[in-house]
Order: C-alpha cells, then sequence, then structure tokens
C-alpha cells in the first residue's frame, strides 16, 4: 500500500499481532513435528519419560512399518546368514528377524487406488453436471443443487447401516469398486458445487464464439470451457482426493481386508508387546505427507474448497 | 437471466435442422449431462435412506439375515425417544458441540483479527496454520492418544511442566472426567483454522473506506470493532459455525479414535452410540430408527439456522 493510510496497522501493532499469531502457529503444529520426530525414534526412545526432544535418529520405525519380524532365540542368532541388507540389520539387532513384508504396503496402495478412482469419477460426473447447472435452464435447478448438497448432512454412519446391506447382496463389500463408488458418491456435492462456482465464472461469450464459429455445444464444451476450467478442475480434484484419503468411517465399517485403506490400518499396527508408537507415528507421517503438499498447493483455493464454493475470496 | 443472441438464434432455428447443424440439443445434454451424477446420488444416497426408513420400522438384524422380519410400528422410535441413554448421549454431544464451536469461534477470529493486521509473512503463517484441519482425523486422533498417555504423554509432560502437577497423577482419556474436554481440544486444535479462514475472508470483504469515513466522525477504534467489523463479518461467522455444528453433530472418526466413547459412555456422542447399536449389537431395526432421528434433527436444525444466516445477511 502506497502512502498514507489511516487504516493501515501501525509497525508496533503489525509486531505484536505476528508475534502471537506465530505463538500459534508453533504450538499448533507440535504435534505434527512430534509425529514426525517418533517416527525417526527407537521404541525405547519414544517411550521415555521426559519426552525426549534430542535423540539418536534411526530408521527402525519405517522397517518395522513395512515388514513383519520374529524373535529368535539367541543361540540361533549365529547360525542365520549375515544380513543381507540394512533394514535386515536393524531387525537383526532388536534380537528378530524379518519374516515378510507387512500390509502396510498394501493399505496405502488401496488408498491411492480408491482416492484417485473415486477423485476421477467425481470429476468427470461433476464437470458434466455443473457445466449443465451452469449454463443450461435445468428444471428445478436450485431444488437439485439444494439435493445434492444435503447429501452431505446425513451422518456417514446412518448411510453405513443400508449401505453394509446392499454392497453385500451386490457382492461390493469389501471391494475397491464399491469403495470408489461410495467415495464418488460423497464427493460429487462437492465436485459439482465447486465446479459450478468455476464454470460460472468463465465468460458465456466464449462458448458463443465458437458456436458461432460452427462448433457444436459437445465441441465447445470440451474445447473451449474445459480449457479455462483447468486451474478450477484440479483445485476441485485435489479436495476430492483430500477426501477420500482421509476419509474413516466408511473405510472401518465397509472394508476389512482386500480394499481396506490406511486410515483404518493404521491405528492398529502393533509391535512385539503393546502399540510399536514409531512404527504407527512411521505410517501417519508417509500418510500425511501428500496431503501436506497438495494444502501447499491449493493454498490460493483453500477457502472455497472448505465453504463448497460460499466464500470465494 | 437475459437472452443471448445465440439463444435467439436457437430458439429460432427448426428442431430438425438445429440438430443436423448442432448435433444434441441443449436440452438433452444438459439431461445426459446432469442424469449421472443424480443416478448415483440416488443410489448409493437415497436408495439408502429409504431402505433405512422402512428398516427403522422392524426388528432386522443384518447378522441375523435369516430370522423372520418382524413389523414392529413405531416401536423403535418409541423406545428410543423415551430411553434416558439417548438423552445422556444427546447431552454429550451438545457438550460436545457447544464447546467446540465456541472455542474455535473464539481462538478462530481472534487469529482471523491478527493475521488481517498483515504484518509480513501472514500468507506463510497462514498456509502453517491450516495444516492440522486438512490431515485424516483418524490419523491423527490415534495418534493423540499418545500424546494423551498418562506415564509418556507430550500432553502430561507439559501440564507437570508448566503447573508442576505430577504427570502421572491424572490421565486425559482415562477416568476422572477429563476425556470430555480431551476431544473437545484435540476438535479444537484440528478446526479452529477452519473458522479461522472463514472470519479471515469476511474480514477481507470489509472496505477501507468504511473505517476511513468512522476514523472521520471520531468513532473510537472499540466503536469501529462492534459497529463495523463484528456486524460485517458476522454471516461468514455464521456460516462456519453451520459448517462446523453439522460436522460435529455427526463426529466419529477424531473421537471413537481417541476415546472410542470411553471411558464408560463419557465421550459417546450420538454417532458413536450409533455405530456400536448398529455394528456391533447388530440391532438393525433399531439402529435405523436412530440414525432417522439424527438425520432429521441435523436437518432441522440446520434449516431454522440457515433462515437464520439469511435474515442476518439481509441487513
Amino acid at each position: 500500500m502506497s502512502g498514507y493510510s489511516i487504516t493501515e496497522p501501525s509497525a508496533g501493532q503489525k509486531w505484536f499481532a505476528g508475534t502471537l499469531v506465530a505463538i500459534y502457529a508453533l504450538v499448533t503444529l507440535l504435534p505434527l513435528a512430534w509425529i514426525v520426530a517418533t517416527s525417526f525414534k527407537s521404541p525405547a526412545d519414544s517411550i521415555a519419560y521426559p519426552p525426549k526432544v534430542i535423540f539418536d535418529p534411526t530408521v527402525e520405525g519405517y522397517v518395522n512399518l513395512f515388514t513383519t519380524r520374529t524373535r529368535i532365540p539367541a543361540d540361533q542368532v549365529d547360525s542365520l546368514p549375515p544380513p543381507a541388507n540394512f533394514a535386515e540389520q536393524i531387525v537383526r539387532d532388536q534380537g528378530m528377524m524379518i519374516t515378510g513384508p507387512s500390509r502396510y504396503g498394501a493399505r496405502f496402495l488401496n488408498s491411492v487406488i480408491i482416492g484417485f478412482g473415486s477423485t476421477f469419477l467425481s470429476i468427470f460426473l461433476g464437470t458434466l453436471a455443473a457445466y449443465a447447472f451452469s449454463r443450461f435452464r435445468v428444471p428445478l435447478k436450485d431444488d437439485l443443487m439444494f439435493f445434492i448438497l444435503s447429501t452431505r448432512m446425513m451422518p456417514p454412519i446412518a448411510v453405513a447401516i443400508p449401505i453394509f446391506l446392499m454392497f453385500r447382496s451386490l457382492g461390493l463389500s469389501d471391494t475397491h469398486l464399491g469403495m470408489i463408488l461410495l467415495y464418488t458418491a460423497v464427493n460429487i456435492s462437492l465436485a459439482v458445487w465447486l465446479l459450478k462456482g468455476f464454470i460460472d465464472e468463465i465468460p458465456r461469450e466464449y462458448e458463443e464464439a465458437a458456436l458461432i464459429d460452427g462448433y457444436t455445444r459437445f465441441q465447445a464444451f470440451y474445447k473451449v470451457v474445459l480449457p479455462q476450467a483447468a486451474t478450477g478442475i484440479a483445485s476441485t480434484a485435489i479436495f476430492c482426493l483430500i477426501f477420500a484419503w482421509n476419509e474413516y468411517a466408511f473405510a472401518v465399517l465397509l472394508t476389512s481386508g482386500v480394499a481396506q485403506t490406511a486410515p483404518p490400518f493404521i491405528p492398529t499396527i502393533i509391535g512385539v508387546g503393546g502399540q510399536d508408537w514409531p512404527a504407527v507415528a512411521a505410517g501417519a507421517t508417509l500418510f500425511l505427507i501428500p496431503v501436506v503438499v497438495f494444502t501447499v498447493l491449493l493454498r490460493k483455493h483453500l477457502l472455497r474448497g472448505i465453504t463448497f464454493g460460499a466464500v470465494r475470496k | 437471466m437475459s437472452e443471448s443472441a445465440i439463444d435467439r438464434v436457437a430458439a429460432a432455428t427448426p428442431a430438425g435442422i438445429a440438430r443436423r447443424v448442432r448435433g444434441l440439443s441443449d436440452r438433452a445434454i444438459a439431461w445426459l449431462f446432469v442424469a449421472p451424477a443424480i443416478f448415483l446420488l440416488l443410489a448409493v444416497n437415497i436408495f439408502p435412506l429409504i431402505w433405512t426408513i422402512r428398516l427403522s420400522f422392524t426388528n432386522y438384524a443384518a447378522n441375523r439375515p435369516n430370522r423372520a422380519v418382524e413389523w414392529v410400528g413405531l416401536r423403535n422410535y418409541q423406545r428410543i425417544l423415551t430411553d434416558a441413554d439417548t438423552w445422556a448421549n444427546m447431552q454429550t454431544t451438545a457438550h460436545f458441540l457447544v464447546w467446540t464451536l465456541f472455542f474455535q469461534v473464539l481462538i478462530g477470529f481472534t487469529l482471523a483479527w491478527l493475521i488481517n493486521r498483515k504484518f509480513r509473512g501472514n500468507d506463510l503463517v497462514t498456509t502453517l496454520i491450516v495444516m492440522p484441519m486438512m490431515l485424516s482425523p483418524a490419523v491423527v486422533g490415534n495418534f493423540w492418544t499418545f500424546l494423551y498417555q498418562p506415564q509418556i504423554g507430550l500432553i502430561n509432560y507439559a501440564v507437570e511442566f508448566v503447573t508442576g502437577i505430577p504427570a502421572s497423577s491424572f490421565s486425559m482419556l482415562g477416568p476422572g472426567g477429563w476425556a470430555r474436554w480431551a476431544i473437545v481440544i484435540v476438535d479444537t486444535w484440528m478446526w479452529t483454522p477452519f473458522v479461522m479462514l472463514i472470519c479471515l475472508a469476511g474480514l477481507r470483504s470489509i472496505p477501507d473506506y468504511i473505517y476511513e469515513a468512522a476514523e472521520i466522525d471520531r468513532a473510537s477504534k472499540w466503536r469501529q470493532f462492534w459497529t463495523i467489523t463484528i456486524p460485517m463479518v458476522l454471516p461468514f461467522l455464521m456460516l462456519a459455525v453451520l459448517f462446523r455444528g453439522i460436522e460435529n453433530f455427526k463426529m466419529f472418526d477424531l473421537v471413537v479414535l481417541l476415546t472410542g466413547g470411553g471411558p464408560g459412555d463419557e465421550t459417546l456422542l450420538a454417532s458413536i452410540d450409533l455405530k456400536r447399536e448398529a455394528f456391533e449389537k447388530w440391532r438393525t431395526g433399531h439402529s435405523s430408527a436412530y440414525a432417522i432421528i439424527l438425520f432429521v434433527t441435523v436437518f432441522g436444525l440446520a434449516s431454522i439456522y440457515v433462515k437464520a444466516l439469511n435474515k442476518v445477511k439481509e441487513r
């Protein structure tokens, strides 16, 4: 801002406000920093009292996260072949040997498949519907839009009962397809509302020019509107992906093995004798990192996304 | 909406020619585009809802599909609404709802107001502060049980460090009455940024000239705050409360991983109770009625609230 303004806060005010907000940021990020720190601790360090801020970092938590292990009696250690890699060495140092991969990798992959699958489908269906709502006189438009939004007010557990029964009779229980369809249905409300807002902002004149040039409606839609809406579509997609990635209630009730995603799995990670907190923290860290990256990418559209497009900056 | 040139040309073109020239009619395209989304919602949302309503009048149990299903009329509803436990859960839910909203509005608004002082780096710090709300509630909630451990947890250690109360003398998630506050703390930690972001948008929407005019009229800063800032942010704040209110009424993931409803029934929110009835006790008919009651409650409260919100906006 140039020149003198009576509404511009004074330097002292700015300094004071900045300090308070920085303190809040530090306190609020401490639990997240603690997750990352714990993932690099040894199990003993992770449960030390007072809590250890300075510790010897180790990747034991990550190794434990990805493997299953069994304890070997001390007298048999010598008869084993020497450890083949660093992971095996770490496990051997705990007096154990690797017996195979854990299920974390598979659960993480399920999250990726279901997350991307449902995002793709919600964006595909959502863009079509949003375009129609934005450009055409759809009968009962407001009622339909409200109906789409109201599906979000249902407590997930309430819908889960009949969906559980429905999936059971259709053979969709614990399948990727079932979860993709379910998350798509949940995300479609967000996709339609957000995308309608983005498409509303594209001037109609562009398409009209294209139509006069002899394009069909369909061509105008995908050659003119879609490229214009690309940013909006991308940010909507990230919001859908984050929702599917984080979802827990449906996942825990409707999946148990084949299609189980990471959120219901991570809390069940246990080590030998009690919860293996470094492994849990390692699982959490790897799972949370993509969302942190996406949040940074999304920061300009964050407000719009979390309010279903009700508030635009 | 004024008719554009293309609409008038379209209206004047005979349907047969129009189809040959431009492919499908606009109306057909509109339906073609909207139908798949609506169909999916009908199949995965509305059909199950109707099914729930039907089940709510029966004694069906999903784990015993072969048992004869009896029609019990309104008995499920009657039993739920006259059950003292239901009302105890409603009170637990209300406690959670009221206090989380109170703290989130208080802290969220204060933060937004401070960030709106436009100090250097306010964009960066805003991005950092919003992190907790973007993360998986289940994964984060699970980790908070570690932070809350009485012997080894960070929270108890911090309390001992600041107040001198021994860390092992209390348990935030165990018996002793702290659990209902423990879930309020975690929810507030997680969702305060949500309220903050919306308030910030509200504060930024107030044009400078209003304050300049008030300055010229010699209104005190205090008076400017109560007669300009608050009324103009209010619609935004109310919207934030609406979103958080609906979400926290349905709250499941964060709290079920923190306490599972315990100790005892101390943090048994409505959704967690519903999960126990439906998927642990397998009283499908009973829990369907419960689900309908909860849905009607959310829907009813939200509709009344939206009316109030629209009144505030009109002022």
